[in-house]
């Protein structure tokens, strides 16, 4: 369902030219659970950002579903971004000021959804992520596990086809960390297509496919064990 | 993908609630700008409303008539040392009621004499006219009767006092009927006239009004200071004008030494010099509207800043650049109308500590003004938002989730 072709994206950096991404071609199928690593500055954000249509290619083409998206309008790709593509971030970004259950509307409401037509999905997007009882917390009164719960929930209340999750678990203890990482696992089984970035191999290791990248290109791509095993 | 507004309305309220500080300093701003605007505008109106209701206070449709003319074609030595070449004189207010337009005439003498009763005595004003004077001024009396109908030129001994004067003469006694002396004349007291504070010129407190003819013999002349002439209605005034030059101008072999001053001339001076100074002084109230703008523009744009990563997000999660715009000018409408809110109340507290400070002076703010102040205040708010709202649409949503 994502196709990549040449993929090229180039920064301009005072008078260098920089190439955070270089002839990327990849083709990831519906329901795939892939990680990317790679040290920093590799170009693994780059790539994920281009893939959530944040960030727009230098060269190349980018197909989601067969549609060309490189060639959407602002707002189309923003259409794209909020019914299709669901994000989870290693700051979390919640809004600080909404409540838990505010904050997994948003994507709705800029959908032009009604408060009686959001409520139910809200209700059971915090509720699939354990979290039904801290609807009505605001962020800051939720530890960083309960965070990220919170803002899975908002990446999937529009149940999105593609989950892209970058650095996911970054900010969290390791317990926390394994607890989020299981529910992003859980989605994988129930057929949504996970991309995530991170820079730890044991982390990575667990995605049935792994892409590894260096200096703006991939470098590997390998079927990995299938997640779930211990 | 249009978002209810409700929803956008709820969204930018919490935004506010969210930064109460910044949202409290751009809420006083916005309300100072209103306030002073309203207070200033209703003090112009204030002072425009004392000195037309002055005005109207002489009279209404007056026609006055002075003798002499301050804008000769010719010039005439006496006119130099304040002599005029012809008096006016009671055959001239005579002549004047001869006509439709108008209808009452009185011929005004005024001095300054002094009244005594017994061994009290008073330096007052003596002003000699006829009964038509008490409806031409708007005066009405306390007890008594005021000067009775009678030919003008008869000199009976009778007079009407003010309430000041009263009390001074004759204290806790009754004034009615009672003999006064002024000079070697002596006046029955028949009328006591209503108290009505200071109208302009005359304080009617300190007044006594006697015939026309007593006064003349009085003061020993035969000429009268002013006549009052009042026309039937405002139509009648021009007229009545031009009719009074011609038959004082035929009395006096074709010479138009006389003064005519119509009351709506003069007012409508007033009128025009204070309403253009409430204009002016709304006008420099309204560079502090464009002030709170400008500092509107700048805390909106540091509130831009300060909320990026929250805009990359909404980017993120599917927020159109338009969408991101509406927000942001959401935000700032709902703060301007809330301002102007807070300004209008402020505005109006400080109109009615006016009018209570000072009575006199009917300070309330032109209903025209809180319209266009609140429309100016939302539309100073909205456009000075139009540039943070669009550096936020313009984010790189990438580099804005990047940021910390």
């Amino acid at each position: 369902m994502i196709e990549l072709s040449h993929i090229d994206r180039h920064f301009q950096v005072g008078d260098q030219r920089v190439k955070a991404l270089d002839d990327i071609n990849l083709h990831i199928g519906a329901g795939e659970y892939v990680s990317i690593m790679g040290p920093s500055g590799s170009g693994k954000s780059t790539l994920l950002n281009l893939i959530g249509l944040l960030d727009r290619p230098s060269a190349g083409s980018y197909r989601l579903d067969g549609t060309d998206v490189t060639a959407l309008s602002d707002v189309e790709q923003a259409q794209v971004r909020n019914s299709q593509i669901g994000f989870v971030f290693q700051m979390f970004h919640l809004v600080p000021r909404l409540t838990a259950a505010e904050n997994v509307a948003l994507p709705l409401l800029l959908a032009g959804m009604t408060a009686e037509a959001r409520q139910p999905l809200v209700a059971s997007a915090l509720e699939a992520l354990g979290m039904a009882d801290r609807s009505h917390h605001r962020p800051e009164q939720l530890s960083g596990g309960q965070r990220q719960r919170v803002a899975i929930a908002r990446a999937t209340v529009t149940k999105p086809r593609v989950l892209l999750a970058d650095e996911p678990t970054g900010n969290l203890d390791q317990k926390a960390g394994g607890d989020v990482l299981a529910i992003l696992e859980g989605l994988v089984d129930a057929g949504i297509t996970l991309i995530m970035v991170t820079h730890d191999p044991a982390m990575g290791g667990r995605a049935q496919r792994q892409l590894a990248m260096r200096d703006g290109r991939l470098v590997s791509d390998e079927q990995g064990s299938p997640h779930g095993d211990p | 993908m249009a978002t209810p507004s409700r929803d956008v309305a709820r969204f930018a309220w919490q935004a506010l609630a969210g930064y109460p500080v910044r949202t409290l300093l751009m809420l006083i701003a916005m309300a100072i700008g209103v306030g002073s605007v309203v207070v200033l505008t209703a003090l112009g109106e204030g002072a425009r409303g004392y000195v037309t209701g002055e005005f109207a206070s002489l009279g209404t449709n007056l026609v006055v008539v002075l003798p002499g003319r301050t804008e000769t074609a010719r010039l005439n030595p006496g006119a130099m040392f304040g002599e005029t070449p012809r008096d006016l004189t009671l055959g001239d207010a005579r002549a004047l009621t001869r006509s439709s337009r108008v209808r009452r005439v009185a011929p005004l003498n005024v001095g300054s004499v002094t009244v005594s009763h017994g061994p009290r005595s008073r330096d007052v004003v003596m002003l000699g006219s006829t009964s038509d004077l008490l409806p031409v001024r708007h005066w009405r009396m306390a007890r008594g009767s005021f000067l009775p109908v009678m030919a003008s030129d008869r000199a009976m001994p009778v007079a009407v006092i003010g309430q000041t004067l009263r009390e001074e003469l004759f204290g806790a006694e009754g004034a009615l009927g009672e003999w006064l002396r002024i000079g070697d004349r002596r006046f029955r007291v028949i009328g006591i006239l209503g108290s009505r504070g200071r109208s302009i010129g005359v304080d009617t407190d300190e007044t006594i009004i006697i015939p026309v003819a007593a006064a003349q013999q009085l003061l020993n002349t035969q000429s009268l200071f002013r006549i009052l002439v009042e026309a039937r209605s405002r139509e009648d005034i021009e007229p009545v004008r031009d009719f009074v030059e011609a038959a004082i101008a035929e009395r006096h072999q074709g010479e138009r030494d006389v003064t005519v001053i119509t009351q709506d001339a003069v007012l409508s001076t007033f009128d025009d010099i204070l309403g253009a100074l409430t204009l002016a002084v709304g006008g420099i109230a309204a560079i502090s509207l464009a002030v709170a703008g400008i500092l509107i523009m700048n805390v909106m744009l540091v509130a831009v800043s300060e909320r990026t990563a929250e805009i990359g997000l909404l980017k993120a999660i599917g927020a159109t650049p338009r969408q991101i715009v509406t927000l942001i000018l959401a935000e700032a409408s709902l703060l301007s109308f809330l301002g102007a809110l807070l300004g209008l109340a402020l505005g109006q507290a400080s109109a009615l500590g006016l009018r209570l400070a000072l009575p006199m002076l009917p300070a309330y703010p032109p209903p025209w003004v809180i319209a266009v102040v609140v429309t100016v205040a939302m539309v100073t708010g909205i456009v000075f938002s139009v540039l943070p709202a669009r550096t936020a649409a313009r984010l790189d949503p990438v580099r804005a989730l990047a940021r910390r």
